[in-house]
């Protein structure tokens, strides 16, 4: 035999889950929502994503010039391109929008390393950055379609507020996070698919719920809850921001400890601060805690159990 | 019943559909039969017939060079033609005893010893060292060591490792269907060696008809039961069938008579079988020849020393360009280079596949994603280990466990970033032991 064969060591197959394909998921799951945010806000909607993404997208591509290494085919600038223009209200300058998308990707990820490197989602950092430096424009959700508060703020405020248009998305908000309902079918989809599980936001949900129960001052009111879970934001945090990957802790018993940990800050934020909303913060604070919480959750080997000591 | 199983593992394609009916064909080898005078854990054995001595099938020709070590039986009649360095299947150089074959297959007598229920203990201990029996699912641990524990009276559990989880693998599957009463019969003899102990057959739950099978054949042995483990790789691990099968756990530092277990696999107890019940040595086994790139898949019934490439040309060569040839299965076998190397008594397949699916990715970088630890057997996190092994930092290596990596291919199978975890892990693994054993020695 002439010709020899490449080798190498173990294992000689791999699965067919691509980072690309995984990012490629996310992007399909977040289209319910980005398609009901433009349905709801209208064409202004499409264009401040448009311009989102294509400003992470671009970021991206020149860091790559620079760096000579090119990352954009991987996918993950447009995913955090989408999630920015979800957390963004549909009056936003898009000049603005622009320049989160470069915080995102600039300052968050790639002067960390770029994919896989950096401690916060870019997305969540770059809606902190655009909510500190221009408050105004980032807390006015009036628009054409909707005139009045979210309705967290008219819930907080003591308003009645209307439940099943919370849950289909028909009330003021960002672009992405009003429609629980296409929020919850991309969601579904991911977990079908694999790319996520329950365990961030499955103690993240119940954890919060119960902490507004025992003290949201409504008690346990199944209508004040399900408007908590419903508004600002929350389910778009737990299921697409606090499970991102780079940014949640990779041990099993941490991602718990972290989805407890959000749902606790969450609530500490949304019934005790003086704002209505609270989940980015908390999961950008989550986010902080990660390489902690990986630490005290650190898996003991198995056989190693007793004092984690290796017998010798 | 609840399936036995262990946490962790993967789900991979598993092939095995493509030679699982094919009943076990006999192969004559034609050319020259090589014997790597190390094809076992421990010291080599040393080589007892020179060049131009007539050898016949049967015959010793290499005895065991210490307690830890193996004889060897040439498997064919013919003439010592060398003994030089040949290369094996892992592409080291190994000093082998090469013999032309005479293609008449003339063979010594075989004949048992002694009734088994004559024999001592030691007796068939003895019998099973000199037959040459090693570990015959990969690891090729001379058989007569594990069975000699420190304290046998403290062994309760003999588990024949069944499971066969490693994917496209199928001569123990035949073999159970094909010769159930031999394994059943070596697992009796090495159970009468161990006052306390109880026989496990454990099967994993893609081969039913295997678990029907013995389940019926041993009805009537109350010390043995049949045992179905959930379908997930790697079930058959030592570590995860102790575990799955009787819930007792042992780590990198301890054997499994530490926990009270013995585990052999399907073709060593049936070795065993053969040499104490028919007196004969160790010199044939069974090899699945499967993969996309191979014309007609099949399992042979292989006199060891038998070239891979005189098993393919029994096979009907390739049906397509092979781009990967693996020894055994795809998550731990070893990339071969060329044909031309022979089996030995650890080979259990030889795997052609079309597509080379190492090359086919590029690593990128690491993105966080826990499947690597969902996938761990024996819990540990891949991701971060191999980047401590990436920096050479052996102390966070060690202390995060690293040296509890039984390098199973989990992490690296699963990994969407294709990164090479479980390669980087091996490879600082081996340099901690290679040092360990130094630091021994000086």
């Amino acid at each position: 035999m002439s010709r020899l064969f490449q080798v190498s060591s173990n294992p000689h197959i791999r699965s067919k889950v691509t980072t690309n394909g995984i990012m490629l998921a996310v992007i399909v799951a977040l289209m319910p929502s980005v398609g009901f945010g433009i349905y709801n806000f209208g064409l202004r909607a499409l264009a401040v994503v448009l311009v989102t993404v294509a400003s992470t997208v671009l970021t991206e591509a020149l860091f790559g010039l620079y760096s000579r290494k090119q990352t954009i085919t991987d996918l993950s600038a447009v995913v955090t391109g989408l999630l920015l223009a979800m957390n963004l209200p549909v009056t936003i300058p898009l000049w603005m929008a622009a320049l989160g998308g470069v915080f995102a990707i600039l300052i968050v990820k790639m002067l960390f390393g770029g994919l896989g490197q950096n401690f916060v989602n870019p997305a969540l950092a770059a809606r902190c950055f655009l909510l500190i430096s221009f408050p105004s424009q980032m807390t006015s959700f009036a628009c054409d379609a909707y005139t009045g508060a979210t309705p967290l703020a008219a819930l907080k405020a003591g308003e009645q507020v209307n439940v099943l248009d919370m849950i289909i998305g028909r009330t003021a908000g960002t672009i992405g996070e009003t429609s629980v309902i296409a929020l919850i079918v991309g969601a579904c989809f991911l977990i079908l698919l694999g790319v996520i599980d329950l365990r961030v936001p499955g103690s993240y949900l119940v954890t919060f719920v119960l902490f507004m129960g025992l003290f949201g001052g409504h008690g346990f009111d199944p209508a004040y809850l399900t408007a908590q879970l419903s508004g600002g934001g929350l389910m778009l945090g737990a299921f697409f921001m606090a499970t991102d990957y780079v940014t949640r802790p990779i041990t099993i018993k941490g991602q718990y400890v972290f989805g407890v940990f959000l749902g606790i800050m969450t609530g500490i934020f949304r019934a005790f601060g003086p704002g209505a909303e609270g989940v980015s913060y908390a999961i950008l604070l989550g986010n902080l805690l990660v390489p902690l919480i990986e630490k005290l959750t650190k898996p003991v080997a198995f056989g190693c159990e007793k004092g984690g000591k290796r017998h010798e | 019943m609840a399936k036995l199983t262990f946490v962790g593992g993967v789900h991979t394609y598993d092939g095995k559909e493509l030679s699982k009916d094919k009943p076990i064909q006999d192969v004559l080898p034609k050319g020259e039969l090589v014997y790597p005078l190390s094809q076992h854990i421990g010291a080599p054995a040393k080589a007892i017939v020179k060049k131009g001595d007539r050898v016949l099938a049967g015959q010793k020709i290499a005895e065991g060079g210490g307690f830890v070590s193996a004889n060897i039986y040439a498997s064919v009649s013919g003439i010592v033609k060398a003994i030089e360095p040949r290369r094996v299947v892992t592409g080291d150089l190994v000093t082998s005893i090469v013999v032309e074959n005479d293609c008449l297959y003339e063979s010594t007598e075989f004949y048992p010893v002694a009734p088994i229920d004559k024999l001592s203990r030691e007796e068939i201990i003895d019998i099973i060292r000199e037959a040459g029996i090693v570990g015959m699912g990969g690891a090729g641990f001379p058989t007569h060591v594990k069975l000699s524990p420190q304290k046998p009276e403290e062994i309760d559990y003999i588990i024949a490792n069944c499971a066969e989880c490693e994917p496209y693998l199928t001569s123990d599957y035949r073999r159970m269907l094909e010769e159930p009463e031999k394994l059943i019969g070596g697992l009796k003899i090495i159970l009468s060696l161990f006052e306390n102990a109880q026989g496990i057959l454990a099967v994993e739950d893609n081969k039913p008809d295997c678990i029907t099978l013995l389940r019926q054949l041993t009805k009537d042995e109350p010390g043995i039961t049949v045992k179905a483990l959930k379908t997930k790789y790697p079930q058959g691990g030592e570590r995860q069938l102790i575990y799955a099968t009787t819930g007792r756990k042992i780590n990198s530092g301890k054997l499994p008579a530490d926990a009270g277990c013995i585990v052999n696999n399907v073709d060593t107890m049936v070795a065993v079988y053969r040499a104490v019940a028919e007196g004969r040595p160790l010199m044939e086994r069974i090899v699945t020849v499967t993969g996309d790139a191979v014309a007609e898949p099949r399992n042979f019934r292989v006199r060891i020393g038998t070239s891979y490439q005189e098993l393919l040309e029994e096979a009907g060569g390739f049906r397509e360009q092979p781009e990967k040839i693996i020894c055994g299965g795809p998550m731990m076998g070893f990339g071969m280079f060329d044909l031309n190397v022979p089996t030995t008594k650890t080979s259990t397949a030889l795997l052609a596949l079309t597509r080379d699916e190492v090359s086919a990715f590029e690593p990128g970088p690491c993105i966080n994603c826990g499947r690597c630890v969902e996938a761990c057997p024996e819990r540990l996190i891949p991701s971060r280990l191999a980047d401590y092994a990436g920096r050479f930092d052996e102390e966070n290596f060690k202390k995060n466990s690293g040296m509890e990596c039984c390098e199973c291919g989990c992490c690296s199978y699963i990994c969407p970033a294709k990164r090479p975890l479980t390669q980087q892990i091996k490879s600082m693994r081996r340099l901690q032991l290679a040092k360990k054993k130094g630091e021994g020695r000086s």
